[in-house]
């Protein structure tokens, strides 16, 4: 059995957000880039899955799309433990053009599980995954807050408001994995780091494809009136503010 | 040429969001000059649905079939694209919920329509059609084309309101064409706690940080919630500690949230807490730091130890809700 998990360069998350002159675009001169926290999660999940199988998952691949910037963020995730990875070499113009791209790379691979997080901490569109389980016309099951084998088959845990429900999905599909799926990521280890750089990352080249949606313009928001402080030894007066002022209680 | 609306039902009853979105989706009718469409999938009786004409809906297209009552990403993303093409509709409109981030994509490639998540206001133009959204979590905001003839839009929870706009909705039943075989998953078992309100659900709640101290200080947090028909949240930490559980932890890796009042106790206001809750009418912060980050992106602000303000509220909202 196989793992495929797609990763996703974004700009770390605590990141000030700076625009281009022309407000087109973020500025991304400076920035650190780190794996989308989701996929992160969704990595170390996939290596402590692999280790618990006892053989059953021969090897966890890993997946971005990207150039050739993207490679230091895909090394990082051969460190932490995946076997082997793909560069889609191109920029990820949106959520459909990557998904695309990756369904394209790996049609042939057969993959029994793919892990995606779901959402990137940039765009924040929670679409990727989805659209690539379509593309694949894998099932898939989105919100995933736990991921466990009983026996030869698959139970997730899905998210629903005021609890969760136990999915069994048919394989091969997609998990679009949210907080929960693992407890902590992992840290790639000095032999991790070493050794990654031996392993296989295979460049792929893109195919032809139009991305369905564009970014045309950026705003910074709209600076906040400043917080009005209210007396610790008055709090009626907050009271008073949210009920006269803010009018929502 | 039409818009058509997905409704998300909970147990055969529509929520506060499905309404919004209905709200909105026939706003962007009305600005095109066409009619808004509801589709309702799984068990639901014909009075709630008609419910939805008082948001808009001029037509309410429904699969009763009970085997929607469970979601199935790929079945229920099919029948969608059936319905959007039998309507000949151009706008897809969804909510900002978990059930439209597991749907949503795949109703995209279906229909090779472009799709914006989380959209926060009306297009800002039709042609090209332009959609504002949040980006990096509110550090940003952006506006969106999507190229293709048909678009998906899904709208961030509490971002357009509930409006009413009185129609007489009709209601056809449509007649989707989808095997068993299209469900390759199967819900085997369900865990919910009843009778507490929900997180994404809630006008108010009340949030700890790891400045509430310990698990036992959250008696009075939980008092204050309970008085303000509030849902309480945490910080990260808070539930990695297991003060609290972590179905409460809000952020940017946890629930990302939009009620009207969000009251922050003994929270410092870190980026990646401050990503899920910016979106909150109004901020409330206690803190004993008056240099806490919270104080900046906070409306209305206490300095001062949480355990004996918290107290003083209690009193302060008790009495608020016996006079009014
Ligand atoms: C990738 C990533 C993702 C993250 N995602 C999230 C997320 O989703 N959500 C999240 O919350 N965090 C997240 N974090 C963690 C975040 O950076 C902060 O560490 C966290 O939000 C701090 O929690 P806190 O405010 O409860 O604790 P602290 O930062 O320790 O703040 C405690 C506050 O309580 C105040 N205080 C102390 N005593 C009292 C008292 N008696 N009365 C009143 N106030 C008091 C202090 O002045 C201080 O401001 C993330 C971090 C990373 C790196």
């Amino acid at each position: 059995m196989k793992i495929l998990v797609c990763i996703s360069n974004v700009p770390d998350t605590t990141t000030k957000i700076k625009l281009t002159a022309d407000k087109t675009a973020i500025d991304l001169a400076n920035v650190q880039w780190i794996i989308n926290p989701w996929d992160e999660l969704a990595l170390t999940r996939a290596l402590e899955l692999k280790e618990a199988s006892a053989g059953k998952i021969t090897k966890v691949s890993v997946i971005s799309v990207g150039n050739q910037s993207a490679e230091p963020t895909i090394r990082k995730a051969l460190a932490i433990g995946a076997d082997d990875a793909f560069r889609v070499n191109a920029e990820a113009k949106d959520a459909y053009f990557a998904a695309f791209q990756i369904a394209e790379a790996v049609k042939t691979e057969a993959y029994d599980i793919i892990l995606c997080g779901i959402e990137s901490s940039d765009y924040n569109g929670s679409a990727f995954g989805g659209m690539l389980a379509e593309f694949m016309d894998h099932p898939s099951v989105s919100s995933v807050s736990n991921f466990e084998f009983a026996g030869e088959v698959v139970k997730v845990n899905r998210e629903i408001p005021g609890g969760y429900e136990v999915v069994e999905p048919a394989l091969p599909f997609v998990a679009i994995v949210q907080k929960g799926i693992a407890k902590e990521p992992r840290i790639p280890s000095m032999r991790g780091i070493m050794m990654a750089r031996q392993k296989p990352l295979k460049v792929v080249e893109a195919a032809p494809a139009e991305a369905m949606t564009e970014f045309v313009a950026f705003e910074p928001p709209q600076p906040k009136a400043a917080c009005k402080m209210v007396d610790p030894a008055n709090v009626a007066e907050l009271v008073e503010l949210l009920h006269k002022e803010a009018k929502i209680i | 040429m039409s818009v058509l609306i997905y409704t998300e039902n909970f147990d055969g009853k529509f929520k506060k969001t499905t309404f919004e979105t209905v709200s909105y989706g026939a706003e962007i009718a009305h600005q095109m000059g066409t009619t808004a469409i509801a589709l309702s999938l799984g068990s639901v009786a014909d009075n709630e649905l008609l419910t939805l004409g008082n948001y808009g809906a001029s037509k309410v297209l429904k699969v009763n079939d009970a085997r929607f009552s469970n979601l199935d990403n790929q079945a229920f993303a099919a029948v969608i694209a059936q319905a959007v093409e039998k309507e000949g509709a151009n706008v897809v409109i969804m909510s900002g919920s978990n059930i439209a981030k597991a749907v949503a994509p795949r109703v995209s490639v279906k229909l090779k329509a472009g799709l914006v998540f989380a959209v926060s206001g009306l297009p800002k133009n039709l042609s090209p059609f332009t959609v504002p959204k949040k980006v990096f979590h509110g550090k940003a905001f952006a506006d969106v084309v999507i190229k293709s003839p048909v678009k998906i839009i899904s709208l961030a929870q509490n971002s357009f309101g509930v409006k009413e706009n009185r129609q007489t909705a009709v209601i056809e039943a449509f007649d989707a064409k989808i095997d068993d075989a299209a469900f390759k998953t199967k819900v085997t078992s369900v865990e919910k706690s009843t009778g507490k309100i929900i997180l994404t659900d809630a006008e108010i709640i009340v949030s700890g940080g790891r400045g509430m101290k310990s698990a036992d200080n959250w008696k009075p947090l939980e008092e204050l919630a309970g008085i303000l028909g509030a849902a309480t949240a945490c910080s990260r930490p808070v539930s990695d500690e297991g003060w609290r559980p972590h179905s409460e932890h809000v952020g940017q890796t946890g629930k990302i949230i939009a009620p009207n009042l969000y009251i922050a106790c003994g929270i410092s206001g870190a980026i990646q807490h401050l990503a899920g809750v910016s979106s909150s009418k109004v901020i409330v912060a206690i803190n004993s730091d008056k240099e806490a980050p919270i104080f900046s992106a906070a409306d209305y602000g206490i300095i001062g130890d949480a355990q004996k303000v918290l107290p003083e509220l209690i009193g302060a909202f008790k009495k608020f809700k016996a006079e009014n």
